[in-house]
């Protein structure tokens, strides 16, 4: 069976008193239940599924099977949206549900790919899933007109309806759904033209808003189930330190503390009636740590380090035309300029957390999670049970942007003390401080920039190197080949498809020298693409200014190759009025690039006072994601982008020193609030062809539109975040 | 055992006096409505009304809070959903994860009850609730449709709902 929202809303809510709800946890799918011989009749699923995304039932609801995971960016409903499309189904009917990772093993990944992460939800699985929904009307047409023993030619589908157009007669899918469920699926199915589609590209409201308004929702942290208990948990604050000692006798006397648990040689829980008891006890546990190799790491000493690589000899290259070093050296005029970027934590507002239950025959996890598979196999191999005796059922997340998604080090964790606990549900939540002490941090990089300019101001070569921190070395080692991490050049790529630089020079160079702190990375909401677009944007616009020529004429000469990134950089200038004069006191500023498959642009305005306070007004943003499938969705996605990218370029820096994050809670890591969002104004300019991400790319232009309207306003050229660490006072 | 009103309903419940209000109302009462974000009161996550004032309960002892004084989470704001600041919310789509939202709704539900008609700066000093998905100008444009009477159109989202209604 799987978990619908109804039901895990009940569960949250009710107290979960009735064990035949977790019960019902077992219950696999339908179809699957015969291969594993086990009765579908407890499943309460009257409907059978007329294939793995579609489930009608009776009343003609349709349950559409969303395996991505939904964390507030709104692709649940854009999922259901193109499954719906191809359905033909009424709308109004429609609901939604996860099938679990463990169900997606054993149909040998019919639901394909569990990863939430990339701003790939719709656009890598929006052929399958429309295929699903186009299968299941064409059997349900099919069984229509086999009850009426007419050809299915003669049959059409709209809104849930199916009508044979000779006799007029009509049922619905809910009426056919048993039948259909046992049509042979056709080999063949075409899917609409885009100009036909009535449910994708409109403003539909999401599936999910009422719960979130009403407390309803349950999130990973509200689980409750039958006798469980709450863990709270310190891992070494210095990374790669390990637990030297603990008094346990110390927490046991405090009140509802049920055991202390030593997780993996780095951590320790404490296990409580409550999470407060279990957390109030761990404060007060005398806790001694060996800080191991990393003791006196900081993030001083690694820019020192950093700053080296910019020189090296050695370095990977991603992008290469001609000889750019040659043409740099023979160049009458040459600009240089270093940038840097700092780490950050994702600051999640639901911090991570998980439940778990072991017992030596099976394990099952309950947690926010953006691949649900990769939960699977981390609860797998820290519960050493098979895949196949594992489960991970989703909760809805308090927020991802890429924290949930590649390292499950929570689940991992809460697995190891449920594995302490036989047969007892641990609910693991971890503190905002353990929260910020733990991430995947965005990775710290600097970038020198040197460009070669002949005497008309022209650019006759760029060279960017760039030092520092791989993602994919920290996480998929085997992804990095000849120390070569490909994701280390999103929006500097040769042309293509994906994360494709919007300029062409003469010659060019874009190389990376990699150097690994003993800080883990991650991939954080815009991951590479975030410093690579200020280092390039910021630049360019440099080069604008010190040859005296306008910032967006400057930038057209280069972009005459790339009529997409063009585009959409217009667009933006010319809707914020480019051109035009500003407001009084109000100062402009451009970026543009192109990632996770859409291209994207920024005019931002701003002002400063004379004693150095930044406002940003307002920022006009244009956005070609190929494709549009829900305009109203990608315009809060793009909101919600500025206010990430705005945190991360007026706030954001985790520190280290003594080897360890500095930054523990909201009031040393400040976020945006209210009174600094601007006013957003979104283009959405879908070119068709293509189909590109919404809930990335946006933040990558946030900071250096803003950047570059802050020199137009002061002359100051920022070139190391945030801006907090700067005085803004006009020289 | 010590009591609450909360919700209108008095609740009886066991906690040491220093167990900050959130806990009790989450673990004791069941109340999951109202989030831990950050227990320092930065974040605005378990906002709840204590005598109609937004209280940061992830700061404040229990027993601190009288057993006179009326509680209201989340979850007592209304009967399903039917608060003029949930039907904003509701109507210009603004959750994203949703999970700082509880919050932002009593926080706004409660500046309202004291400015009717607040301005873009009454709204910045009364909504200092962190939302890390950016739903900030959503949550602006739903406080002042709901202080307009449930006005949603100079939002300008035009939003289609499943009843046929747009916003």
């Amino acid at each position: 069976m799987t978990m619908s929202l109804s039901r895990r809303r009940f569960l949250g809510t009710s107290a979960a008193a009735a064990g035949t709800l977790v019960v019902g946890f077992h219950i696999p799918l339908a179809r699957d239940a015969s291969a594993q011989g086990t009765s579908t009749a407890a499943s309460g699923a009257a409907a059978p599924e007329i294939n793995a995304w579609v489930v009608v039932k009776p009343d003609d609801t349709v349950v559409i099977r969303i395996a991505r995971s939904e964390m507030g960016q709104g692709s649940l409903t854009g999922l259901a949206q193109l499954v719906a499309e191809e359905l033909d189904c009424n709308w109004s009917k429609v609901t939604t549900e996860y099938p679990t990772p463990g169900q997606n093993l054993a149909r040998n990944r019919v639901w394909g790919n569990f990863s939430t992460g990339g701003s790939r939800g719709i656009r890598d699985s929006q052929e399958y899933v429309r295929k699903g929904g186009a299968t299941a009307r064409m059997m349900l047409v099919q069984a229509a007109a086999d009850s009426w023993k007419v050809p299915v030619g003669e049959c059409v589908a709209a809104n849930g309806v199916i009508t044979h157009t000779t006799s007029g007669r009509s049922t619905t899918y809910g009426k056919v759904a048993a039948a259909a469920a046992n049509v042979t699926p056709p080999a063949d199915v075409p899917l609409k033209n885009p100009k036909d589609w009535k449910v994708v590209g409109k403003r539909l409201a999401r599936l999910d808003t009422a719960d979130k308004v009403t407390g309803a929702q349950v999130y990973g942290m509200d689980l409750k189930l039958p006798g469980m208990l709450n863990a709270a948990i310190k891992d070494c604050p210095v990374f790669g330190g390990r637990v030297k000692s603990v008094d346990t006798a110390a927490a046991m006397k405090r009140p509802g503390v049920k055991k202390v648990v030593r997780v993996g040689d780095s951590a320790v829980a404490v296990v409580a009636d409550t999470w407060w008891h279990a957390k109030s006890a761990l404060d007060a546990l005398p806790i001694e740590w060996d800080n191991g190799p990393n003791a006196t790491a900081s993030s001083a000493k690694f820019a020192a380090v950093m700053k080296a690589g910019l020189d090296a000899e050695q370095a990977a290259i991603g992008n290469q035309v001609g000889d750019a070093r040659a043409a740099i050296a023979a160049a009458p005029r040459k600009i240089e300029a270093v940038y840097s970027y700092p780490h950050q934590n994702h600051a999640t507002m639901e911090t991570m957390n998980a439940t778990a239950r072991w017992t030596p025959e099976r394990c099952e996890v309950w947690t926010p999670t953006q691949n649900g598979e990769a939960a699977l196999a981390a609860a797998s191999e820290a519960a050493e049970l098979p895949l196949a005796k594992c489960d991970v059922y989703k909760l809805h997340l308090g927020g991802g942007f890429g924290r949930r998604g590649a390292v499950h080090d929570w689940v991992r964790q809460v697995v190891a003390i449920a594995k302490d606990m036989p047969g007892t549900p641990i609910k693991l939540i971890w503190s905002r401080e353990e929260d910020m002490l733990h991430g995947s941090y965005h990775p710290v990089t600097q970038c020198k920039l040197t460009a070669g300019l002949d005497a008309q101001g022209n650019v006759t070569a760029l060279h960017m190197r760039i030092s520092g921190q791989s993602i994919s070395a920290g996480l998929f080692p085997a992804n990095v080949k000849d120390g070569k991490d490909p994701v280390v050049f999103q929006g500097l790529n040769p042309p293509g498809p994906e994360a494709s630089i919007g300029y062409t020079f003469p010659a060019l160079l874009i190389d990376h020298a990699m150097r690994n702190p003993s800080v883990p990375p991650g991939f954080w909401r815009g991951v590479n693409l975030n410093q690579n677009t200020i280092y390039l944007e910021c630049f360019i616009d440099e080069l604008a200014y010190a040859t005296r020529q306008e910032p967006l004429a400057f930038r057209r000469k280069l972009m005459a190759n790339h009529p997409k990134h063009l585009a959409v950089l217009n667009a933006a200038a010319e809707r914020a009025g480019w051109g035009t004069p500003a407001p009084k006191g109000i100062y402009r500023g451009l970026a543009q690039t192109m990632g996770f498959g859409s291209y994207v642009a920024a005019c931002a305005e701003v002002s400063v006072s004379d004693t150095g306070t930044l406002k940003i007004h307002r920022i006009v943003a244009a956005t070609d994601p190929g494709y549009a499938v829900n305009p109203q969705q990608i315009e809060a996605q793009v909101e919600g982008s500025f206010a990430y990218g705005l945190s991360a370029a007026l706030y954001g820096e985790c520190t280290v020193k003594d080897g360890r994050m500095e930054q523990e809670n909201f009031n040393t890591y400040r976020v945006l609030r209210m009174d600094e969002m601007p006013a957003v104004e979104t283009i959405v300019m879908p070119s068709g062809g293509f189909w590109g991400g919404v809930g990335e790319p946006t933040i990558a232009v946030a900071a250096p539109a803003v950047l570059n309207a802050i020199f137009a306003a002061t002359g100051k050229r920022i070139r190391e975040l945030p801006l907090k660490n700067h005085d803004l006072k006009k020289a | 055992m010590a009591t609450l009103n909360v919700n209108g309903e008095s609740r009886s419940f066991e906690a040491e006096p220093d167990t900050p209000l959130l806990w009790v109302l989450r673990e004791q009462l069941g109340l999951t409505g109202t989030k831990y974000g950050c227990g320092v009161a930065q974040c605005g996550a378990c906002t709840v009304h204590i005598d109609g004032v937004p209280t940061r309960t992830c700061v404040r002892p229990v027993s601190t809070v009288k057993a006179t004084e009326k509680i209201v989470t989340i979850e007592g704001l209304s009967s399903g959903g039917s608060h003029p600041v949930q039907k904003a919310w509701v109507a210009l789509d603004v959750p994203q994860c949703g999970f700082c939202q509880s919050g932002m709704i009593m926080a706004a539900a409660a500046l309202l009850k004291t400015k009717p008609d607040p301005t873009d700066a009454d709204i910045d000093e009364a909504m200092t609730n962190i939302c890390r998905c950016g739903t900030y100008n959503r949550v602006r444009a739903a406080i002042k449709s709901a202080a307009k009477g449930g006005e949603t159109k100079s939002a300008g989202l035009s939003i289609q709902h499943r009843d046929g209604s747009t916003t």
